[in-house]
């Protein structure tokens, strides 16, 4: 047999030199890196320690214990009242900002975003002129100009003597007041069966659907779920003894009392966080619905199915599951956004953070408390987004 | 026998239209006619006001604030001069791009700058109205014929001489900012208004990018040290809001420094901390575009005998880049829209000069926000709109998304 001189000739394999090694390598690469982070760390901490003693500023969360030195207006919370509960207080305005600027949002996003799809050219350039509009501004200018421009212009929001009564609602400087529940005796048990209720609610909507899918009756499942829990809300209250009832603000000397107040800071900063959201989700909300393929609508209509069920059963559940993601992303958003209450004093976990540090609390450890709820503010949305985001996944055979 | 044909239904002209997009159903009559006295009645109350009740003297008097903030008045030439270094570039940029497409009149050119660029055509034109002066005329006049000559001679380039034109255009901004703040000019600390804005916003995304780069890397990295690191800096960075981010910096930068180390100026400070939240959003852009990468690419790489460092650099990266580029336009304009945040920590940008010159002893009191927001927001959104529609058209040409 001949061989070819040109080939090299195969020798045993030799161990490669230690700085060529692969493995060697990636050992040393890794340590380097670590050992770059930790000392740049180790610099900036060991600073931020040296001159924290230097200062005379304590190192421990023990500042958390101590009192606020600030109240914090629209709440119970009192001057004497320690860090960590103003910071609980600030935090549970931040949800209350969140949830209802995520609920107001997504209904005026996904109105406008189907607005946009409208055949009729007016209807579809108004919306188009609102999101091109509020999309390309920033939000702090939107919050600003709620704040400053809108809720304190006292032609739009009146001193006291000149307050508006239009209908049921007040307005005047301190904000605008509605008509709200108060809660009598037996207002407690009264929850317990509503929640049972939407539970039934739940029952009763899935059991017509599967007689829907057995018999074609037309399963109408939204309206017997609403209707039983309905009957449990109005039994329970009448049962109970009317657990809770209408109160509607009123005057009363030089104050109003009764309804319920929403402070101008809080309204301003709503307002404008779901005007400027809205206007990304009806831009989620369009491609979205454009992701359905054409196909899809035409083989709906081609099984007959009426524009209404074409909408419910065909286009709505494939658009969600498109939208899903960056929906998810602008709820995030929000919450981040609504960190900007700091310009308006609105008192959310951020405004309550930067006021903890103004009356002399260790700016540190606040920061690392206020970006650590935040941290875990994201990672409940984000799970939330996986949850549902598994349930709706397409199935693959 | 004979059949009698109905005529046939009208199918162009004005009522065509109106049929088919205004009036289709009664219902859609109704909608339209509630819509349509709404948006009139918006637009007609908001025109009236802008016209009769608006004071826009605080906007007249301040529009040099505006622009460049307290920047020393007797060197404004300065400010002029980069202008021109930078639309020069610009054009230079611009005919280079166009240098494969058959020569277009001017009348063409002109067509095409009208339908992409009039929101920033309007705003010049409404500059120059309100401030009303020769120089301010004499600058745009400038600019424009230093486009244009830019144009020309990108145009003219020849393609051996690319290299050349590329390092121009993306020196122009070291440029501008040299001519500004060297030889014995004015630094960055008097820089205000837009000017700042500005500033903060090209620093920001210019800086980030490569460090960016890197953490997108890191977090595709087989290093397991490497993938943590990266993707903990990612995660923390974009849980968090850029207002803590800022008020970290301008608040607590004292404390991380040696003692005896002065502090670095406020408008360091904004763009290390733009800088530091930008990465982590360039990172996942990056990281999208690594990954619309086929690994096919990467096998062939190595089988023709690349390192792994070479196969990153040469192969993978600039197919990845190029893939992301709309989406990090869309990054740098969510970063121009961010810059804002900064006046809350008492810098005089956009925003910020809108909200102080309303305290000025002339205009005190009197309520003038509203116009002096409209305007910054006027100048925000031609920034950002103009910037997203040449992303999109930029997406379309690259044809992201149909590979």
């Amino acid at each position: 047999m001949q061989t070819d001189e040109r080939l090299p000739q195969l020798t045993a394999v030799e161990k490669p030199r230690w700085y060529r090694d692969v493995r060697v390598l990636r050992v040393i690469i890794q340590v380097v890196i670590v050992g770059g982070v930790v000392a740049i760390a180790a610099f900036f901490i060991g600073n931020m320690i040296a001159n924290m003693q230097r200062l005379g500023i304590s190192l421990g969360l023990d500042y958390l214990t101590q009192p606020a030195e600030f109240t914090i207006p629209g709440s119970d919370f009192e001057r004497t009242g320690t860090r960590l509960e103003a910071v609980l207080v600030g935090v549970g305005n931040t949800f209350r900002i969140a949830i209802a600027g995520i609920f107001f949002a997504t209904i005026l996003g996904v109105l406008l975003g189907i607005a946009r799809l409208s055949k009729n050219w007016l209807v579809s350039t108004g919306a188009r002129l609102y999101v091109e509009f509020f999309r390309n501004i920033p939000v702090l200018v939107i919050i600003i100009f709620a704040y400053l421009v809108v809720f304190l212009e006292p032609r739009i929001f009146p001193r006291f003597e000149n307050a508006r009564e239009i209908g049921p609602f007040i307005i005047y400087v301190r904000g605008v007041f509605f008509p709200w529940y108060e809660s009598q005796a037996n207002f407690f048990p009264w929850v317990v069966i509503m929640l049972a209720g939407v539970v039934a609610g739940v029952f009763v909507s899935r059991w017509r659907e599967r007689v829907s899918e057995k018999t074609g009756a037309s399963a109408l499942s939204l309206l017997w779920g609403l209707g039983t829990f309905l009957a449990f809300a109005v039994i329970g209250f009448f049962a109970l003894g009317g657990p809770a009832s209408l109160t509607i603000p009123g005057f009363e000397g030089q104050v109003v009392v009764g309804g319920i107040r929403v402070s101008p800071e809080y309204a301003a900063l709503l307002i404008s966080l779901v005007i400027y959201t809205a206007s990304h989700i009806a831009e989620i909300t369009r491609g979205s619905i454009q992701a359905v393929s054409k196909g899809q609508q035409e083989a709906a209509t081609a099984l007959a199915l009426s524009s209404a069920q074409r909408i419910r059963y065909v286009i709505l559940p494939q658009a969600f599951r498109v939208a899903i993601p960056p929906l998810a992303n602008q709820y995030l958003n929000l919450t981040k956004n609504s960190s900007l209450a700091v310009a308006i004093a609105y008192y959310e976990v951020t405004k309550v953070t930067t006021d903890i540090i103004g009356n002399g609390g260790p700016a540190p450890q606040s920061f690392l408390v206020l970006m650590i709820i935040y941290l875990i503010i994201s990672l409940i949305i984000a799970a939330l987004s996986n949850v549902v985001n598994r349930r709706l996944a397409l199935v693959e055979r | 026998m004979t059949t009698t044909a109905k005529p046939p239904v009208r199918t162009t002209g004005p009522l065509k239209w109106l049929n088919d997009n205004v009036f289709r159903t009664w219902w859609d009559g109704i909608v339209t006619v509630v819509a349509g006295g709404l948006l009139l009645w918006l637009l007609g109350s908001f025109l009236s006001w802008v016209f009769t009740s608006a004071e826009w003297d605080i906007v007249r008097v301040n529009l040099v604030t505006f622009m460049v903030g307290r920047f020393p008045r007797e060197e404004l030439w300065r400010v002029g001069v980069a202008l021109l270094i930078l639309a020069f570039a610009g054009g230079l940029l611009l005919g280079m791009s166009l240098r494969l497409k058959p020569r277009v009149t001017a009348l063409e050119a002109l067509r095409t700058f009208a339908v992409r660029a009039w929101p920033v055509a309007i705003l010049v034109v409404l500059l120059l109205i309100l401030a009303s002066s020769l120089s301010a005329l004499v600058l745009v006049a400038g600019a424009t014929l230093a486009f244009i000559i830019g144009r020309g001679g990108g145009y003219r380039l020849p393609q051996s001489r690319t290299r050349l034109g590329m390092v121009v255009g993306l020196l122009s901004p070291f440029a501008f900012v040299a001519v500004i703040a060297g030889f014995g000019g004015v630094g960055w600390n008097l820089w205000g208004g837009l000017l700042l804005t500005m500033l903060l916003a090209v620093g920001g995304i210019a800086l980030s990018f490569p460090f960016g780069v890197m953490l997108a890397l890191g977090r595709r990295s087989t290093l397991p040290a490497a993938r943590w690191l990266s993707i903990t800096y990612i995660e923390v960075i974009r849980g968090v809001p850029l207002i803590t981010l800022l008020f970290m910096g301008f608040v607590m930068l004292t404390l991380f420094l040696p003692a005896g180390v002065s502090a670095p100026s406020l408008v360091i400070r904004g763009i290390v901390v733009l800088t530091i939240f930008t990465a982590a959003y360039v990172a996942e852009i990056v990281r999208g575009g690594l990954q619309s990468v086929p690994n096919g690419q990467v096998e062939a790489a190595h089988a023709l005998g690349m390192s792994p460092i070479q196969t990153t650099f040469n192969i993978v990266l600039p197919q990845a880049l190029t893939a992301v580029i709309p989406a990090l336009v869309g990054q740098f304009i969510s970063l121009f829209k961010d810059t804002s945040l900064v006046a809350i920590v008492g810098l005089l940008e956009l925003l910020g000069v809108a909200q102080a010159i309303t305290q000025q002893p002339a205009f005190a009191g009197q309520g003038l926000l509203l116009e002096t927001l409209l305007f910054a927001s006027l100048i925000f959104w031609v920034g950002s709109f103009t910037m997203s529609r040449e992303s999109q058209r930029l997406e379309k040409r690259l044809g992201v998304g149909e590979r």
